[in-house]
């Protein structure tokens, strides 16, 4: 019996594959347009579909009449949704789906479809609660310490209000698929983050088994958590398949649809009360905070706030929230984290300008409250390195004369990571090729590039010899692409499969050079001999020796075991200080610099790494400048569903970007975390309060754009 | 409150006007106008071919090479390559002319394919990310946007890759600067623009270098 | 987009025969970077579509002494590459190269920018030109932070015409011309506030065909566009403001100030030209004329602010044609 195989990651320095920058294995066919999305497949005789929506955020419908849309030449099917009856709850919700045998067709049809509405009263926003009436439930409070004892005691006492509004996901690739029913078998090629299960979305719709539900995505054009159920268009598209004889049935959304109904974060506006001694100790956190995710109200988890300095000792937490007759939140990027994190460093900095401190000082100061105080420690150290931070800090609003002013601000953020559940199967061929098989997805993160680096370094192979074969789920499953779990999952799973199979060739090639197995060692591309390098064999020759045979191994993680393993666990922090000019007479915010320090445990890939670490920034740009759902509460719909007037920062709108990934031993020997959400969280809050620094006044709600600046700069003045 | 959502009257198909037009009788001369843009119009009562509104028969030069297909005259350049001609790279994305995903070199020149009529494009010389790669080896461009990573999920990738061609070919020796006005036509979602103006400088260098050793 | 017939004729002659008589049923084509949005979104319907393109004498920009003349179909790469319009017309170069987006210069005309429909999000939602909800204007009550800050009042859109100030200011010229004969329009009057749902907010008739713009020679006549944008990639502006500044010796004899996107049209700022008539171009004198160029406005209950930027724009056109920005 051999013994249990060493799993764990070769030591820091001896790595061959990990930690070096890999171009991503499918970065040629994305750039030279070879890369098929499911948005791009045209299977013979495909139809397409449409579908139309309620322009009314809250009717019933009344009456539905599809017959001209039946009629019309090129139709194969119409499926209505919204019956008579119906109660809708927001204006973009689905009424009925059109199948035909071109696009354009689909779209006439859709608009044939006669609806009579009875018109119902709605709310759309939420910022102002005093209107919110009824729909404003009390969804917590917490209590810790006595808030009230310290704001009496307290140096000084900071209150403000801060407001960050529902953004949309925006996925490029919008939300759709390409499927095609026959009888109790199913194609479905969907635009997703969730290969594996979202099947079970469909067979239990179509009361099909999920064995008879082929999914594959090669590809996907963006998520951001948007993208896990096979949603109403999936199962509806499938409906259509059926009903048109089992041809594919492509649909994927519209850009205003995809805006309306698509998925969004939950807004969160706050009043906020804070204490500090003179000597910059947070004493009191208070806030009163709501929110909305649409019809069902929450969506927030105000249990987050203080963020990050969770244990400022006196604490009162309320939060209310809001139901308004829009589509549903979806999940974002470290859900609930950015907003917390924007509200918390907002509300600190502000604290720290009561107290006239660097808030770089403060945030230093109260580092005890956090659970990772070492980790900030050194992660502030660097950042304001690369900032220059102690030169080019000022305080508060004293930016000279001029209409630009510039300023600096900072925010620190925290998420979990530890992978989700994942098997897969490494073989080994004959021929010396090895293949990795796991139903996970590479949402453009660079999944696909990480399995192939970990089956590398574990067969000491150079990695173009590993063919990754994912995005389908007649693989092994692997979980959806949420919460930052695939990396830490996914890496984990892929070395014990792979290590399990270099263990079967170990004992097939033992015999030959006459030594036990575990004294074998798979490096430069040969098998050999434990510190006897000479004898051996290469990888190949190794290989030849399984015949007609080939070496077919399983690996999983399963996250309850991950802790003792140690190949990924969770638990990762991150700061950002950004750099801004204000022109104090348009009240326009320039990006001069943004810098991101960002732990993720062992870094697989620094390359995609900083990637996904320059994008995070990226967004954070505009979510702090730019990007907001606008809605009309006359009309109760989005105003903005495009993406010209929902906007988002172009290459000249971002300033430098520096990121630097915060690799250490003490870091790395924690295994492979997951970095997606951390890297999302801090930007906004960073660039909120270098806003107000260079201004000398907060501008309480995101995004700055100029009447919001100008406003501020007005109260200043006042 | 009871309101209907009526569905869109279906136009007459047959068109109202008169194709021979309103020219006959008017007589318009060439002394009406003064300032000469009528002038050399010869005054022969022709009037242009209407196609439509059914599918009608279209060539396209595309990469080099002619296409033909039928398409209604609403249909897109962007829906025709992309239903049509399988011609897949450039994405639609915002389908109204903001995000450039679309971008396709028309007559030398970077356009949205999603804002121009199929029927329209006919006659032009249409170039996508898919004729960019020679002899199965990838366009610098193509090649940079790899190597400094300037993708992410790549939805926007093929827009950008075209749009920093077109780019290219104009402005062989951009300046950091240079590369930021010019790519001001496309948008990205996952935030792949450090990689972008890294790689758009990078491919600039190596397009000079191929064009002294041709 | 609703099914229609197309024609491309190579001819005006043919083109104008091919229009109809009341809005809705024919519509041009030329750049499309508005029109096929607009078809796509059905805000225009039309059974019937002229491609203006092919038609040889709608393009080209040609300088004289009398000044420049702009085919309807110059691009605005056309017209940014145009070394009398670099030279003698910054504005209108400023104006061009203020749309940021490579992919629009190179496809949508002079003739498309003044005729492009408004950006209003009613507008663009079906809620008319105008905006109206069961007979009632949505714009006051509602997110008005684009809209007019000046004319506004039954129409609360603002011009999106980029080149439209610019041209104002220069004193351009319109062409239009029909099967029955042609028009001249100065600049000023193309551009209309609309009173009512039926009419359009340029004076363009459905039978027509914009065909060109003469800008008079700009010798000695300082000029300038400062456009306020948030984005440096493409956006729209938030405000701009168009200046041109006929000069003796150091003093303005005759000023033209107008704004854009703060109001249903490019919109003159009278005052502000009275403040610059005789004044040399102090600090002090462009302070003041900024101030006079918003005096009247009118902001709406989310765009005050506009004001400022329109105030700001202003100044800053003001400085950049006087050589101070």
């Amino acid at each position: 019996m051999p013994n249990t195989p060493d799993y764990h990651w070769p030591p820091m320095g001896q790595r061959k594959v990990m930690g070096t920058r890999i171009n991503r294995l499918d970065g040629i066919a994305k750039s030279t347009g070879a890369a098929k999305y499911n948005s791009d497949l045209k299977p013979d005789g495909m139809l397409f579909g449409a579908l139309l929506t309620s322009p009314y955020a809250h009717a019933k419908v009344k009456s539905i009449d599809t017959s001209a849309a039946e009629k019309l030449k090129g139709v194969t099917a119409v499926r209505v949704v919204a019956k008579a009856g119906t109660e809708i709850q927001w204006a973009g919700a689905e009424i009925a789906f059109v199948a035909a045998t071109t696009e354009e067709v689909a779209n006439d049809a859709a608009r044939l479809i006669k609806v009579d509405y009875e018109v119902m009263p709605h709310l759309v926003n939420e910022e102002d609660l005093s209107k919110a009436g009824a729909r404003a439930k009390p969804a917590g409070e917490q209590n810790t310490g006595d808030t009230e004892q310290a704001f009496k005691e307290a140096d000084a006492v900071s209150e403000g209000h801060y407001g960050i509004p529902v953004l949309t996901h925006c996925c490029l690739e919008p939300h759709g698929q390409t499927i095609a029913v026959n009888g109790d078998k199913v194609e479905y090629f969907p635009s997703t983050q969730n290969v594996y299960g979202i099947a079970g979305d469909i067979g239990r719709a179509l009361n099909v088994p999920v064995t008879n539900i082929h999914v594959h995505m090669e590809y996907m054009g963006g998520g951001f958590g948007s993208k896990f159920p096979a949603d109403r268009w999936g199962l509806e598209s499938a409906e259509l398949s059926k009903a048109s004889g089992g041809k594919h049935v492509k649909m994927f959304l519209d850009r205003a649809t995809e805006l309306t109904i698509a998925g969004n974060r939950p807004s969160v506006f706050a009043k906020v009360k804070t204490a500090a001694k003179k000597d910059g100790t947070i004493t009191a956190w208070q806030s009163e905070s709501w929110s909305t995710g649409g019809v069902s109200g929450g969506g927030l988890n105000a249990q987050l706030f203080p963020y990050v300095f969770t244990n400022v000792p006196n604490r009162r937490i309320n939060h209310t929230a809001v139901s308004v007759n829009a589509s549903s939140q979806r999940a974002w990027r470290a859900p609930t984290h950015p907003q917390v994190c924007y509200i918390t460093c907002s509300a600190l900095e502000d604290l720290a300008a009561k107290v006239q401190m660097d808030p770089l000082d403060m945030f230093l100061k109260n580092l005890h409250y956090t659970a990772r105080a070492e980790l900030y420690k050194f992660q502030f150290a660097k950042a304001a390195e690369l900032m220059d931070w102690k030169k080019n800090w000022h305080a508060r609003g004293d930016s000279g004369s001029g209409p630009i002013k510039r300023g600096l601000g900072l925010a620190l953020g925290t998420w979990g990571g530890a992978g989700h559940a994942s098997t897969c199967k490494t073989t080994i061929h004959s021929d010396a090729s090895v293949e990795v098989e796991l139903a996970t997805q590479d949402l453009g993160t660079g999944t696909r590039t990480m399995v192939a680096m970990i089956a590398a370094e574990t067969f000491g192979l150079p990695i173009s010899a590993i063919k990754v074969k994912l995005g389908d789920n007649s693989y092994p499953n692997s979980g959806g692409s949420g919460g930052s779990t695939t990396v830490g999952g996914v890496t984990t799973s892929t070395r014990k499969s792979s290590v399990n199979a270099l263990q079967k060739l170990f004992e097939v090639v033992s015999k030959s050079l006459d030594v036990p197995p575990e004294n074998l060692e798979a490096v430069d591309q040969r098998i050999r001999v434990k510190g006897n390098p000479d004898k051996g064999m290469s990888f190949t020759q190794a290989c030849q020796k399984l015949g007609v045979n080939t070496i077919s191994e399983m690996g999983a993680n399963v996250p309850a075991q991950a802790p003792q393993e140690g190949l990924n666990t969770g638990g990762v922090g991150g700061v950002q200080m950004a750099d801004v000019s204000v022109d104090t007479d348009t009240g326009i915010v320039k990006m001069n610099r943004l810098v991101a320090v960002q732990d993720c445990g062992l870094v697989v890939n620094p390359k995609t790494a900083e990637s996904q670490v320059f994008g995070a920034c990226i967004m954070s740009v505009c979510g702090a400048l730019y990007e907001e759902r606008i809605m009309d509460q006359q009309i109760g719909r989005v105003l903005n569903p495009d993406m010209e007037f929902y906007k988002l920062a172009g290459i000249g709108d971002i300033g430098e970007i520096i990121v630097h990934m915060d690799i250490r031993e003490e870091n790395d020997k924690r295994g492979v975390v997951g970095l997606g959400e951390p890297c999302a969280i801090g930007g906004i809050a960073a660039i909120g309060n270098a806003v107000a620094n260079a201004i000398g006044v907060r501008v309480p709600r995101v995004p700055l754009i100029p009447q919001r600046v100008l406003a501020a700069l007005e109260r200043r003045n006042a | 409150m009871s309101i209907k959502q009526e569905p869109e009257k279906r136009k007459k198909r047959k068109s109202n006007f008169s194709r021979r037009g309103f020219l006959q009788g008017v007589g318009i001369t060439s002394g009406v106008l003064t300032t000469g843009i009528l002038e050399t119009q010869a005054d022969a009562q022709t009037s242009a071919k209407v196609s439509g509104p059914g599918e009608v028969p279209i060539t396209l030069t595309i990469n080099g090479k002619p296409y033909k297909t039928n398409v209604e005259p609403r249909v897109t350049l962007c829906d025709a390559l992309r239903h049509r001609l399988d011609l897949t790279a450039a994405k639609r994305v915002c389908d109204r002319g903001t995000c450039g995903a679309c971008t396709v070199i028309m007559d030398g020149k970077v356009v949205y394919s999603c804002t121009v009529l199929a029927i329209d494009a006919q006659g032009r010389k249409i170039e996508t990310l898919e004729g960019l790669s020679q002899n199965g080896r990838p366009h610098p461009v193509s090649q940079a946007f790899t190597d400094n990573d300037a993708q992410q999920c790549g939805y926007c990738t093929p827009g950008f890759v075209m749009a920093a061609k077109g780019f290219l070919d104009k402005h062989p020796n951009p300046t950091y600067e240079d590369v930021k006005r010019g790519l001001g036509g496309n948008l990205c979602r996952c935030g792949t623009y450090v990689g972008v103006r890294k790689a758009v400088l990078e491919a600039a260098g190596k397009m000079k270098g191929a064009a002294r050793n041709a | 987009m609703q099914a229609f017939e197309y024609a491309s004729p190579s001819t005006l002659h043919e083109a104008l025969a091919l229009l109809g008589s009341k809005w809705g049923e024919t519509d041009i084509l030329a750049g499309g970077t508005d029109q096929i949005s607009l078809m796509k979104d059905y805000l225009a319907t039309p059974n019937r579509v002229v491609n203006i393109k092919g038609i040889k004498e709608l393009g080209g920009i040609h300088a004289s002494a009398a000044g420049l003349r702009i085919g309807a179909t110059a691009t605005f790469d056309d017209l940014a590459n145009n070394q009398a319009v670099q030279k003698e017309y910054p504005s209108l170069h400023s104006a061009v190269m203020g749309i940021t987006s490579p992919q629009i210069r190179n496809m949508g005309t002079v003739g498309g920018d003044l005729c492009q429909r408004p950006r209003c999000w009613y507008f663009r939602r079906g809620f008319g030109l105008l905006g109206m909800q069961d007979g009632k204007s949505l714009i006051p009550n509602g997110d008005n932070r684009y809209h007019a800050i000046f004319g506004g009042g039954p129409a609360y859109f603002v011009s999106a015409s980029s080149l439209g100030p610019a041209l104002v200011a220069l004193g351009a010229k319109v062409k239009l011309v029909s099967a029955s004969g042609s028009r001249v329009v100065a600049a000023d009057k193309f551009f209309i506030a609309p009173q009512n749902e039926s009419t359009r907010e340029i004076a363009l008739l459905p039978n027509e065909i914009l065909t060109e713009i003469e800008i008079p020679a700009a010798h000695g006549i300082k000029n300038a566009t400062y456009e306020v944008r948030q984005k440096e990639a493409l956006d729209w502006p938030l405000a701009a403001a168009s200046v041109a500044l006929q000069m003796s010796g150091s003093s303005v004899s005759k000023a033209r100030v107008v704004l854009g996107h703060v109001a249903p049209t490019p919109w003159v700022a009278e005052q502000a030209e009275q403040a610059l008539a005789g004044k040399s171009l102090s600090a002090d004198v462009i302070d003041k004329a900024a101030d006079a160029a918003v005096a009247g406005a009118k902001p709406l209950s989310g765009n005050e602010y506009k004001v400022k930027l329109a105030r700001v724009a202003v100044k800053r056109a003001l400085l950049e044609a006087s050589g101070k920005a």
